[in-house]
């Protein structure tokens, strides 16, 4: 047994302070599992009742040399007393497991900030690695921050050396459970969530389960005894709206949503998919439902997960495909066909940085001019996107609500930040849930496959299988109501118009866009997308000082709803922050000839709130 | 008003007139109900487009064999549906009177991996060309036949692009002068048997558009294949590649350099039937019976049952003038078809875990409740 766990030799006086809100990020090489000490961090906090937020930040490598600074991989995570919608601007805590995990984050860190450091990876070699001249533990340049150095490799080595049949490799793997540990005692978090999840995790395994557990209890009782902590923190439970609460990322609520909407539809889902980042996770998750009837395409390529999807379509399956902005820069002429043949798609685009391979892991909302414009011919397609992690269930359901409706493709346009960042999610009653409604054609008398419903101009859903409605669909130009291949220069301005019209009229179908603020005043902040978050915060601090400030945050980008012209009349100035060069406010300059500001931030990374703050002060 | 179109469709069945330019093909097919399938005749499964390929094209043979084996499937016509990608080949679904899907340049595999995975009910064939099928769609080309999907796939092979006016394709010989090789073909040809072997089709076949009584038992074969049917037609293309099979499919050569390859029998062709495959060591050779004391129980007995792909690929690339260009069967082995597999594993799913429950697909993971 080691010395750390024996009691101490006089107790130290340690005092407990509460917090409002705490940002902590924790860092290492990319094999140390920071992600998964995150994750527990956060459960355990959504447990005790507080509000949650992420953000993982990891590399595009899955392994990179160890102790490099490519290999860095991080997660932040903000819990607190109160309502929170982003995983906090800065860091208060950093947690660096290794010299390039500080050399990476520390520039976030808030001043003054907490530093936790494991000393025994700041070798001469790791410092090399890490591109560092000095030692920064003992070259004073860390002054300015409250750092804690503790050398968890070698205690967590000494707690379980002895103690479980492991071997060293497979000790060290555990000091991610030890400072875990650590931080838990620091902001007073109970320990039997995550070890009713190592017990869970490593049911099969018990060695591994006693060390995970004993390098957690033993971190926690190290901060608990050491004199280099004198002060812990709470964060008390903020007040939530009672209910069943499940914390989600948005990937998953993507995934669920899809599987839901299908549901709701009554027909079956196939989801055709081909592996890419940050898209994947989807394709897993939906693989593990085939209960549901679901069917899931790994195909050879994006174009033909995409073809599969529309061929599932036209056979009244819920025609799924997902990727991201690489993936749909291939897809784009069978979406262009989807649009042609008039059949339901929804395309997922789990936008990253880009162009071309970009930035694969990081966030990006670039892709939106893609959605909108980026087939040949005139080729419209309904656009929409989720706001928050927990929003994509509902424009899963919303998504596939349209594409069935207007029988046309539909673009959900998540991104990097909200796929991967998690925050709680109100468990909604099924029963409250939409149905979708699906309207199948079934009689043969004077059947067209390109008759249009009165109100939304749909052409019928006609089923392979369908006695007396056989009949050819394509790519060619056809001709309204009959469908047949047609090369008549007014049947083609016609359908032109006609596929544009789909779209409009789904305005008279949409809600219409939500002022957060007063309705009219000096500026509004308009957002789409993962910024709301961000936007509603910077809005909400700015109202508090009493600023003359509102937010609209856009769901529907392809047709916009139909009171945003009036909205944005309302105000002096309009400011669009995007993570991308101003594509939103390109289209609402375009479309309502508003001087609107466009706020680019390109840089992978979500906004800040206050830099939103900043900008917003400018025009005020 | 598309006369020829509807006057293509006898069978009693009354026409709704509509104002459908002469310019038209696809759409509806405007008809009531078909008889039930063993009651229907080719003529059910013609529709009432005007078939606008050149005259003279071999895609008229194949055409008419594909209507022709059609009522002998016994499988309804509301079940049928045919997918192509781009090309002069790629228009058949508009004359067939069943459902249809004219997409993209090359991805007829992947619509139809969708249409059959979704429902394995379907009858599905793809319909493409030597370029569709083997440049452009090349991908979906050898993952839709290791996929094994029971589809039946017909590959159009008139070597030469056809609907861009006379471009070389993947199966242009080498050397040949094209609107875009003047100076020839310096790219040497694909074997689309080859590749489909090498791709794991477990149905693999080749026929002759002029040869109609083959190329009907081959559509029928390829068609009653459980799992992926491979089936290439050498089809001539009278514009711009015309004759180009002629140096062994013409009438009056064709005995001789054409090998009809029948299972379990010799491999013996020739007019006088005394020429045959014999092997040589690893290699085939051509042998006469009755010279230098070969007989027939020396020529090579077909099997297109052998699991192990070797023999058929060695038959794929035997060709003119070294060997005799054979047609027929080249393989045919039992696999569970992928449409097949994805049914079992939501059978599975559900048998394991019960059919899926909204609610506890929502409340499951990390959970709490706040009071």
């Amino acid at each position: 047994m080691s010395a750390v766990l024996e009691p101490p030799v006089e107790t130290i006086d340690k005092h407990l302070e509460e917090l409002d809100t705490v940002t902590i990020r924790f860092a290492g090489d990319s094999g140390d599992g920071m992600q998964l000490t995150g994750t527990q961090f956060t459960n355990t906090s959504a447990i005790m009742g507080n509000d949650i937020s992420t953000l993982p930040d990891f590399p595009a490598e899955i392994r990179a040399p160890a102790g490099s600074l490519p290999g860095v991989s991080g997660f932040q995570l903000n819990f607190s007393s109160h309502d929170i919608r982003t995983p906090g601007d800065q860091p208060n805590v950093l947690v660096a497991m290794n010299p390039a995990a500080l050399k990476v984050n520390l520039p976030d860190l808030e001043e003054d900030g907490t530093l936790i450091i494991n000393s025994d990876e700041f070798t001469k070699e790791n410092l090399e690695h890490a591109a560092y001249k000095s030692n920064p533990i003992e070259d004073g340049s860390l002054n300015g921050y409250r750092v804690h150095t503790l050398p968890i490799s070698t205690l967590n080595m000494n707690a379980l050396k002895g103690t479980v049949e492991l071997s060293r490799k497979e000790i060290a793997r555990c000091k991610n459970f030890f400072a875990l540990g650590v931080l838990y005692w620091l902001y007073d978090r109970p320990l039997d969530p995550t070890l009713n999840w190592i017990n869970s995790k490593f049911r099969k395994n018990p060695e591994l389960a006693k060390a995970n557990e004993v390098a957690l209890k033993t971190g926690y009782n190290f901060a608990e005894t050491t004199e280099v902590f004198t002060t812990h923190y709470t964060v008390k439970k903020a007040v939530i709206a009672p209910g069943r609460y499940r914390k989600i990322t948005g990937n998953e609520a993507t995934a669920i949503g899809f599987v839901a909407a299908a549901e709701l539809a009554g027909r079956p889902l196939f989801y055709g998919s081909y592996p890419i980042t940050p898209a994947s996770d989807i394709l897993h998750e939906l693989a593990r439902h085939k209960n549901f009837g679901v069917k899931t395409f790994q195909a050879e390529d994006e174009i033909a997960a995409v073809c599969a999807a529309i061929g599932a379509s036209f056979t009244g399956h819920v025609g799924l495909t997902g990727t991201s902005g690489p993936g749909v820069a291939l897809k784009q002429e069978a979406i262009g066909l989807a649009v042609m043949t008039e059949l339901p798609l929804v395309i997922i685009n789990v936008q990253r940085g880009g162009p071309s391979t970009g930035l694969p892991t990081k966030t990006e909302q670039a892709d939106l001019f893609q959605a909108v414009w980026g087939r040949n011919g005139e080729c419209p397609a309904i656009v929409i996107a989720p706001a928050t992690p927990s929003d994509c269930f509902d424009m899963a359901i919303e998504a596939v609500r349209l594409a069935f409706k207007y029988m046309i493709p539909v673009f959900y346009l998540s991104d990097g930040y909200l796929a991967n960042g998690a925050e709680p999610w109100a468990v909604p009653a099924i029963e409250k849930l939409p149905r979708i409604e699906v309207k199948f054609a079934t009689d043969p008398t004077n059947f067209m496959p390109y008759s249009r419903d009165e109100a939304t101009l749909a052409r019928p859903w006609a089923l392979p299988g369908t006695p007396g409605l056989e009949h050819r669909i394509g790519g060619i130009e056809k001709q309204n109501i009959t469908g047949n291949v047609n090369y008549d220069p007014e049947n083609h301005h016609l359908m032109v118009k006609l596929r544009q019209e789909k779209v409009d009229r789904a305005v008279a179908d949409i809600p219409p866009v939500e002022v957060f603020g007063d309705p009219t005043g000096k500026v509004l902040v308009l957002g789409w997308g993962s910024t709301y978050g961000s936007i509603t915060s910077a809005v909400e601090r700015l109202r508090q000082e009493g600023k003359s400030v509102s937010s609209a945050h856009l769901r529907h980008l392809n047709p916009f709803p139909g009171n945003l012209g009036e909205v944005l009349a309302s105000f002096e100035t309009v400011i669009v922050p995007e993570m991308n060069l101003g594509q939103l406010c390109t289209m609402i300059r375009a479309k309502y000839l508003v001087d609107a500001v466009a706020f680019s931030k390109v840089k992978g990374r979500p906004f800040q709130i206050r830099e939103i703050v900043q900008k917003v002060e400018e025009y005020l | 008003m598309n006369t020829q179109g509807n006057g293509a469709n006898g069978n009693g069945h009354k026409i709704v007139e509509t104002a459908v330019s002469a310019e038209s093909e696809g759409g509806a097919s405007l008809f009531n109900v078909a008889p039930p399938p063993g009651e229907l005749t080719k003529k059910d499964f013609v529709s009432n487009q005007e078939v606008r390929w050149c005259p003279g094209c071999g895609d008229y043979a194949i055409l008419n064999n594909v209507q022709k084996v059609m009522p002998e499937l016994g499988i309804s016509r509301e079940k049928v549906v045919f997918v192509s990608g781009i090309g002069c080949s790629s228009r058949f679904p508009y004359y067939m009177n069943t459902y249809g899907f004219h997409s993209i340049h090359g991805r007829a595999p992947a619509i139809a991996t969708g249409i059959k995975a979704a429902n394995p009910d379907l009858s599905v064939w793809v319909i493409t060309g030597d370029g569709d099928a083997l440049s452009i769609g090349g991908n979906h080309f050898v993952h839709v036949l290791r996929r094994n999907l029971d589809i039946n796939y017909i590959l159009f092979n008139n070597r030469i692009y056809g609907l861009t006016k006379g471009q070389y394709s993947p199966t242009s010989v080498f050397g040949q002068r094209t609107k875009s090789t003047p100076m020839g073909v310096i790219d040497y040809p694909l074997n689309p048997l080859s590749l489909a072997i090498a791709s794991e089709a477990t149905f693999v076949a080749r026929s002759i558009d002029i040869d109609v009584k083959h190329l009907g038992v081959m559509v029928e074969a390829a068609a009653k294949h459980k799992g992926v049917s491979f089936l290439e037609v050498y089809q001539n293309c009278n514009i711009f590649n015309d004759g180009a099979f002629d140096y062994f499919a013409e009438r009056s050569v064709r005995s001789d350099k054409v090998l009809y390859l029948e299972h379990g029998k010799p491999m013996i062709f020739g007019k006088d039937r005394n020429k045959g495959i014999r092997m040589n060591g690893a290699l085939p050779e051509v042998v006469t019976i009755g010279e230098n004391g070969v007989t027939e129980a020396d020529i090579l007995v077909h099997d297109i049952n052998l699991e192990d792909p070797s023999v058929a690929f060695m038959l794929a690339r035997m060709e003119q003038p070294a060997f005799p260009q054979p047609v027929g069967i080249f393989r045919s082995i039992n696999r569970p078809s992928y449409d097949q597999l994805l049914v079992d594993q939501i059978d599975g799913a559900i048998a394991k875990s019960g059919p899926g429950s909204l609610d506890k697909l929502i409340n499951t993971g990390d959970m709490w409740t706040v009071e």
